[in-house]
């Protein structure tokens, strides 16, 4: 089993105390497996949380189990699992490519807007005006699944920054980059679905 | 220096999630300053808040 090749590697170590921690292995790997649906994340979280249980031996105190101890590492570790799905699910899809490039298809190469943004005139009579109603919840179900989530935690349930990026385990920057994104997303889906209509 | 319209679009966004820094703050108002098109898109900004405000506190 995998926790043998740690502990060989580790010769020194192999002490009563080793054992014991591999002993908590099987038990630790099933934990691992409820969290993480991912199997080799959790072999992974596992794998990790002994290389430190063994070499940070010395901290166990002794006061709790050395289960309960063992298991203290290993939500730390199932946290960072997480966190890397989540970092590696924000940069690495083709999604996020897409997206950018729609965002950047906004600007012409200097930077500015590509057309001019119309006037959408009093804010009132616009929330007023069924037509825009309609086109706005339209165009929410169209963003991007991921601007989605971030958008309506900030607008919906007033969330802030931080508690998104606790929430999410993504950055603030990736956090603004998502808002930014979905907002330009709106503002152009009302161009084309609520005013241009609007001035047929 | 002047920003671009992306760049602004950028502060204008984040000045909704955050507090700008001064720097941020008048670079942005300058910009507006001489943009036409940031200056409508700020306006529309401020309509995509309120309208979902309006939704969510409707429904």
């Amino acid at each position: 089993m995998f926790f043998n090749i740690i502990l060989h590697n580790i010769p020194s170590k192999a002490s009563p105390q080793a054992q014991a921690i591999e002993a908590e292995g099987a038990y630790l790997l099933r934990y691992a497996q409820l969290q993480l649906r991912n199997p080799a994340q959790a072999e992974d979280a596992v794998q990790e949380t002994l290389l430190a249980a063994i070499e940070g031996i010395a901290r166990f105190s002794g006061k709790s189990s050395l289960r309960t101890w063992l298991t203290g590492i290993l939500k730390h570790k199932i946290i960072d699992q997480l966190r890397r799905s989540a970092r590696e699910q924000a940069f690495d899809v083709d999604d996020d490519r897409a997206e950018a490039e729609a965002i950047d298809a906004l600007f012409a190469g200097d930077g500015h807007w590509r057309g001019m943004p119309s006037d959408w005139g009093n804010p009132d009579a616009a929330l007023e005006n069924s037509r825009f109603r309609a086109a706005f919840e339209l165009c929410l179900q169209r963003l991007p699944e991921r601007s989605a989530r971030v958008f309506t935690m900030r607008e919906v349930m007033d969330m802030s920054t931080g508690e998104i990026c606790q929430e999410l385990q993504i950055t603030p920057t990736n956090c603004w980059v998502m808002l930014h994104r979905a907002r330009l997303t709106l503002r152009e889906c009302l161009e084309l679905n609520w005013f241009d209509g609007s001035r047929r | 220096m002047m920003s671009t319209c992306k760049h602004a679009s950028e502060l204008m966004s984040q000045g909704q999630d955050r507090t700008l820094g001064p720097v941020e703050r008048l670079q942005l108002r300058l910009h507006l300053l001489i943009c036409k098109r940031c200056r409508r898109v700020e306006q529309q900004f401020g309509l995509l808040r309120a309208a979902i405000r309006r939704c969510r506190d409707d429904s």
